[in-house]
C-alpha cells in the first residue's frame, strides 16, 4: 500500500539507463535530479497504482457523493408537508431504513460510514494526484487558457471550502454544536425553519450549496470520462449537458426550502 | 514588419533563465515562425551573441520536432486560427509591431537542454514500453486478409497522426502526457493487429508514462486544444476505459 502513497516513483527501463535532471524551474535556478528507484513492483503493480487507477477511485467515490446530494435535495421538500411529515422523515432516515433486515437504528451508521469512506477515499487520492501533478507540470511566465473551466480550475480549492462548509453544515444541523437560533432540544423541523428565517443563513447555505454545484458540474463530465463514457463528439457533449443539468438541478432542489423558509412560504 | 521578442535564454538545465528581449526588423508576414527565428539567429550570430537553441527539422508540420510556447499557447495557437506546428506558423498571424513571449515546453517530463530545448525522450521510453506490435514480418500480406471496420480503422488513422511534439504536455496545468499515450494506445487499440497485446501493453505504456514523472489527467481539456494533429480528449477516455479491463486480467495479460 505504501507506493499508493508515495507520488511518483521513477524508473527506467532495461537499457535507457539514467536520467540526467529534470526542468529547473525559472527563476530558482534549482535542478531536481530524479533519483531512480529500484524496480520493485510490476508493471501490473505499477498499472493499479498509476494516476488513471487512482483517477478512476475518485470518480466512483464522487459519483456516490452526487446520488447521495441527489437523494438529500428530495428529502428536504419533505419541509412543504409540514411538521408532522418532516420530523417523521427524520426519524425514520435514522431508525426504519432496512428494519427488520438490520435492526432499527443500524442503517444510519452502515451509511454513515460508508459515506465518509467514500470522502476520504476521494480526498486521498486528490491528494497524492496534485502532488503528482505539481511535481510534473512546469511554470510559465505567460499562460494561455484556452479550454478549461472556473469549475475546472477550482476543484482542488474548492473542494477544501467544500469540506470546511461540510463541517460547518453537520456540527450545524447533525451534532448542534452550532446553535443558529434554534436550542439542542429543537425538533429537525425547527431547527431548519428557525435557522433559515435568518437571511445571513440562507446567503451561507447559497454559498455551500453553489460550492457543491460548480465542483460537481465539472465532477460529472470528469467522473464519467475517467470511466471511459466520453467516446464520441455527441458523447462529449451530452456528458458535458447532464453536468450542468444535474448541477443546476441539484442547486434548485437544495434552494426551494431554505428560500420558501424565508419568504415565509414555510413557517 | 517589426516584431519584438521576448525570448526564455537559459544556458543548461542547471544555469538560471530568463526572458531576454530582441528587436527585430525586416520580418516578412511570409515568413514561418521558425524562419523568425533564423533570421534573429543570424543577427545574433553577426553581433557575436549566442544564437537561441531551438528544436526543428522538416519545417512540414509532420515530424513533431519544432515546438515553443507562443504567447503561452503551444505551438501558438492563441495567434493561429488553424492547428499547427511552430514551423507552420506565419508571422502574418501577428500584427505589425506586435510583443511575442517564447518559452519552452515546460513539464516536469521534459528536462530543459538549452534555450527552447527540452529533452523528450521520455515519450520514446513510452513508446518503447509497448506502443508496437509483435508480428513476425515477412512480405506484405494481401490486403483483404485481414478485415478492419471502417469506423475502427478512421479512428485508428486518426490517432496515428500524432506526431508526438508534446503540445499536449506543455498545454496540460498537470504536465499529463495523457493525450499523447492515449493517441498511442487508441491507435493500436482500433487495429485487429493491436488486439493480442492490447491489454498489457496499456498496463505498462501507463506505468512508464507515470514512471516518467508525468502527472495526472483532470479531463480539463487543454491538450486537445493545441493539439496540432487534433487528437480527440475522446482518445483518453479510450485509454482509461482499456486500463480498467486491463486490471481485470493477469499480470502480462
Amino acid at each position: 500500500m505504501r507506493d499508493l502513497w508515495s507520488g511518483p516513483v521513477h524508473y527506467t527501463i532495461q537499457g535507457v539507463g539514467v536520467r540526467a535532471g529534470r526542468w529547473s524551474s525559472p527563476g530558482h535556478g534549482q535542478v531536481k535530479v530524479t533519483p531512480v528507484a529500484t524496480q520493485t513492483l510490476t508493471v501490473h503493480q505499477r498499472a493499479a497504482r498509476s494516476t488513471v487507477a487512482l483517477k478512476v477511485l475518485m470518480a466512483v467515490t464522487g459519483i456516490f457523493l452526487i446520488l447521495f446530494l441527489l437523494m438529500h435535495a428530495w428529502g428536504n421538500l419533505k419541509a412543504f408537508f409540514g411538521p408532522e411529515a418532516y420530523d417523521h422523515y427524520a426519524e425514520w432516515l435514522k431508525s426504519d431504513i432496512l428494519y427488520p433486515l438490520v435492526p432499527k437504528g443500524w442503517f444510519i451508521w452502515i451509511f454513515r460510514v460508508f459515506l465518509v469512506a467514500c470522502i476520504v477515499g476521494h480526498m486521498a487520492s486528490a491528494y497524492v494526484l496534485t502532488l503528482r501533478s505539481r511535481a510534473a507540470r512546469g511554470s510559465y511566465q505567460r499562460k494561455d487558457r484556452r479550454a478549461q473551466t472556473f469549475s475546472a480550475r477550482t476543484m482542488r480549492w474548492g473542494g477544501i471550502i467544500l469540506l470546511m462548509l461540510l463541517l460547518f453544515h453537520l456540527g450545524q444541523f447533525t451534532l448542534k454544536w452550532f446553535l443558529t437560533g434554534f436550542t439542542a432540544s429543537s425538533t429537525p423541523y425547527e431547527s431548519v425553519v428557525l435557522t433559515f428565517q435568518q437571511w445571513y443563513m440562507v446567503l451561507l447555505y447559497a454559498l455551500f450549496v453553489g460550492t457543491v454545484c460548480i465542483h460537481i458540474r465539472h465532477g460529472i463530465w470528469s467522473a464519467l470520462t475517467t470511466l471511459g463514457a466520453n467516446t464520441s463528439r455527441v458523447a462529449r457533449r451530452n456528458l458535458n449537458v447532464t453536468a450542468i443539468a444535474v448541477s443546476a438541478l441539484l442547486f434548485v432542489g437544495f434552494m426551494v426550502m431554505p428560500v420558501a423558509v424565508l419568504f415565509g412560504g414555510i413557517k | 514588419m517589426k516584431i519584438t521578442l521576448n525570448i526564455w535564454r537559459q544556458a543548461n538545465a542547471k544555469a538560471e533563465g530568463r526572458l531576454e528581449r530582441y528587436m527585430l526588423d525586416g520580418v516578412s508576414e511570409d515568413m514561418s515562425f521558425l524562419e523568425t527565428l533564423d533570421l534573429l539567429n543570424e543577427q545574433l550570430t553577426a553581433e557575436n551573441q549566442e544564437p537561441v537553441a531551438f528544436d526543428h527539422d522538416c519545417r512540414e508540420g509532420i515530424c513533431g520536432m519544432c515546438g515553443v510556447v507562443i504567447n503561452g499557447a503551444p505551438h501558438g495557437r492563441y495567434s493561429s486560427s488553424v492547428p499547427t506546428t511552430t514551423c507552420q506558423l506565419h508571422m502574418r498571424s501577428f500584427a505589425d509591431g506586435a510583443e511575442i513571449t517564447v518559452e519552452p515546453w515546460r513539464a516536469g517530463g521534459f528536462p530543459l537542454i538549452k534555450d527552447l530545448v527540452v529533452d523528450r525522450s521520455a515519450f520514446d521510453r513510452i513508446i518503447q514500453a509497448g506502443g508496437f506490435i509483435s508480428v513476425n514480418t515477412g512480405s506484405a500480406p494481401e490486403a483483404h486478409a485481414t478485415p478492419a471496420p471502417k469506423l475502427e480503422a478512421d479512428r485508428a488513422f486518426d490517432n496515428a497522426t500524432c506526431i508526438g511534439c508534446g503540445a499536449c504536455v506543455a498545454a496540460c496545468p498537470n504536465g499529463s502526457a495523457m493525450l499523447f499515450t492515449a493517441a498511442k494506445i487508441t491507435h493500436l487499440a482500433m487495429l485487429p493487429q493491436g488486439q493480442p497485446e492490447r491489454y498489457s501493453r496499456v498496463k505498462s505504456m501507463i506505468a512508464q508514462h507515470d514512471a516518467e514523472g508525468f502527472g495526472g489527467c483532470t479531463n480539463i481539456g487543454e491538450c486537445a486544444s493545441v493539439c496540432p494533429k487534433q487528437i480527440p480528449l475522446e482518445s483518453i477516455a479510450q485509454l482509461n476505459r482499456d486500463l480498467m479491463k486491463s486490471l481485470f486480467r493477469r499480470e502480462g495479460k
